[in-house]
């Protein structure tokens, strides 16, 4: 029983903190260069033939950066509905994707290209238009496609509860990332910010509040962990582990914002402050998909209406 | 990373489980907890059988009767033996703190003395550090020891003690430096409970029972050799004691968390749940697994270094809030027949105790406010609250 990530995994983290610390709208040209458009696309399609655990790290690093890529709906969302050239062609960097589930569809100002559900198959979309709507978060806008018509045949519909558990996942390390990088700052502030002759850090009703917070991500990052790593090993555990770590991990990051706001007092609610951006990721994160309540539910219907338990 | 158990770790799992499942006596089953542990034989007994089976210190060192077996070993025992609803071993005390203090800081005569009976339940263990006036502030202590010619004469009060009533031997933690404060002038000792001048009261809980005492000493004779570390040296063995009480704590708590979950989805599917309390089942559950894969990343980082982290603290503090909140939403379900007690109640009452016992969990061994400074200050690096 080992659950750590491995010298070299460690060191993909520091390499994708250090290039996104600096690097907020890499171009996907770039993340391709890097390596990390081809993660787990195999060698012969010029991957890198590793893992979900691997982009899970990266999954986490770009939420802690709000990285503006579609990262998130190309390789968590899409990738596994392509075929093998198409795979290719995103470890290459020729070209990023984006998913259409419903009527609402994630990075249309990024992804180069669109597929979607139709009948019992997912297909490329070709030819639509597409209008990016004015959403909360500037990094992960949602738009509207209409007209276009069926390209090429993708993959089975069945794929998509496998999907959908990947992006749960993803968007919860995503909240791992946004949340822990509220905390630090939080922190941080608390350390340096004097009020009544002291750091603000000392007073216990800044400092508990932030001990809760680290608990709470910690406690939600070893499920999303849990979660990916079901999704590389297929094992059966993972749909239900990766609704319950997006419904965890998202409340853990949206109350890691507002605590952070709060510590920070003015400072933390003016525009100028990152910290509203990272607020709005993680608003995002918790309404995308599947509400908490819609995700608890499907958890109990799993422990109290079936076998399971 | 693999949460898989490796072949080693997954014969010994089967192993104990079949072990497990031909010896618990069927009376201790789903006993874990509660005053009855401390007066019956077959307790003992069971922890006997446990020590001689093998599966006791199992990662002490062999040399001291362990089984020099990875800590991993360790989590698959309680992990087993939670499922097993088996009762723990007697000396809780002695095989989570003193046993590993004496480990790293006791001299080769003090461990070749004490482990193997602590070991074999021969021996029991309890605990005195907290005072009326020194409870979550444990360097304000008072419990004096003084020393005269080859021996210290030990004078004062410790409270919250469990097992004192039943306790062969004592980690004391005692003021050897009149003139001292705060951390400075402790002494960490071993104390004979059956020596003259030791008393023990015990102490009456919120659910009606004794589990723990208070101990007053006076003139106790104790001898030098059974000091830990150096005199004036106590407040870093105490340490290392709550170190070892919180790291190694993690996944007995999340295992028998587990136990009550499970029964908390029994009761459920039993009685019917409204839309709300569903919910409220479902975020429990995903608590759990939340609690259970953080044991297991503390687990594999005390693997690679050795010492348990303070991020046992995590473990702890969240796990106490959870019994509560579980055992909260298991009256709930239950009605106004949660209000019933033992013979009546359902479940023989299992509920309505462990709901009570957890208002003790966020005081215990830490309390939340305490896990929360230390949180604060030694993961987050936040400055002193005091």
């Amino acid at each position: 029983m080992d659950f750590s990530f491995a010298p070299e995994q460690e060191e993909l983290r520091a390499q994708a903190r250090a290039f996104l610390a600096t690097n907020a709208e890499p171009s996907w040209e770039e993340l391709a260069e890097l390596g990390w458009t081809g993660v787990s696309v195999a060698e012969a399609g010029g991957g890198a033939g590793l893992g979900f655990l691997e982009e899970a790290i990266l999954f986490e690093e770009m939420g802690r950066a709000l990285t503006h890529a579609p990262y998130w709906s190309t390789v968590a969302v899409t990738l596994p509905a392509l075929p093998a050239d198409l795979q290719a062609e995103v470890a290459r960097g020729e070209a990023s994707w984006t998913l259409a589930t419903g009527p609402l569809v994630p990075d249309l100002d990024t992804a180069t290209r669109v597929a979607y559900v139709g009948g019992d198959s997912i297909w490329e979309l070709e030819g639509a238009e597409r209008e990016v709507l004015s959403t909360n978060d500037e990094t992960r806008p949602l738009g509207v496609v209409s007209g276009g018509e069926a390209g090429r045949q993708l993959a089975s519909s069945e794929l998509l509860p496998q999907l959908r558990a990947r992006s749960l996942t993803a968007l919860s390390l995503e909240a791992c990332g946004v949340g822990s990088r509220a905390l630090e700052l939080a922190v941080d502030y608390a350390k340096e910010r004097h009020q009544f002759g002291k750091p603000i850090g000392t007073y216990q009703a800044i400092s508990h509040p932030l001990a809760t917070t680290l608990m709470e991500l910690e406690l939600g990052r070893s499920l999303a962990l849990f979660a990916a790593w079901c999704i590389a090993e297929g094992d059966p555990r993972g749909a239900i582990a990766a609704a319950s770590a997006k419904s965890l991990c998202a409340d853990a990051a949206v109350a890691a914002c507002e605590r952070s706001i709060q510590v920070h007092g003015g400072i933390g609610f003016t525009w100028e402050h990152v910290l509203h951006r990272l607020y709005k990721r993680a608003l995002w994160i918790q309404a995308w998909e599947a509400s908490r309540a819609q995700l608890r539910s499907e958890v109990a219907a799993h422990l109290l209406d079936g076998d399971g338990g | 990373m693999d949460l898989r158990d490796t072949p080693d770790e997954a014969q010994f799992r089967s192993e104990l489980g079949a072990w497990l499942e031909s010896n618990v006596p069927e009376a201790l089953r789903g006993h874990r907890g509660g005053e009855a542990r401390f007066s019956d034989d077959a307790v003992r007994d069971w922890s006997r059988a446990l020590y001689e089976a093998g599966y006791i210190g199992l990662t002490w060192p062999k040399d001291y009767g362990g089984g020099g077996k990875p800590y991993s070993y360790q989590a698959i025992f309680l992990e087993e033996t939670a499922r097993a609803e088996a009762p723990q071993h007697l000396g809780v005390i002695g095989l989570g703190m003193a046993g590993p203090t004496i480990i790293a800081r006791g001299t080769e005569a003090q461990k070749a003395r004490y482990l193997q009976p602590l070991l074999s339940a021969d021996e029991i263990w309890c605990q005195g550090f907290s005072e009326p006036d020194a409870g979550s502030d444990l360097s304000a202590v008072r419990t004096t020891a003084r020393l005269e010619g080859s021996h210290f004469v030990v004078d004062g009060q410790k409270v919250w003690s469990s097992y004192a009533h039943i306790a062969d031997w004592c980690i004391l933690v005692t003021r050897s430096d009149p003139d001292s404060e705060r951390h400075a002038g402790l002494t960490y000792l071993i104390v004979d409970m059956k020596a003259p001048g030791v008393e023990v009261r015990p102490l009456r809980q919120i659910t009606g029972e004794a589990e723990f005492n208070e101990i007053f000493f006076s003139g106790v004779e104790v001898p030098l050799e059974n000091v830990v570390g150096e005199v004036g040296g106590g407040w870093d063995v105490a340490m290392t004691t709550l170190l070892h009480e919180r790291g190694t704590l993690g996944f007995a708590l999340t295992a028998a968390l587990e136990v009550m979950v499970g029964k908390l989805i029994e009761l459920a599917r039993d009685r019917g749940a409204t839309p709300l309390q569903r919910d409220a089942v479902a975020r429990e559950w995903i608590e759990l697994q939340a609690l259970r894969y953080t044991a297991y990343r503390s687990l594999s980082a005390l693997m690679k270094t050795g010492i348990p982290g303070p991020e046992g603290s995590i473990l702890k503090q969240q796990w106490s809030e959870a019994a509560q909140r579980v055992t909260k939403l298991a009256l709930e379900l239950l009605g106004p027949d949660a209000q019933l007690l033992a013979g009546n109640a359902p479940y023989g009452g299992y509920w309505q105790h462990l709901q009570l016992r957890s208002r003790g969990n966020t005081i215990e061994a830490g309390t939340s406010e305490i896990l929360r400074n230390i949180i604060a200050e030694r993961v987050l690096g936040l400055p002193r609250s005091r």
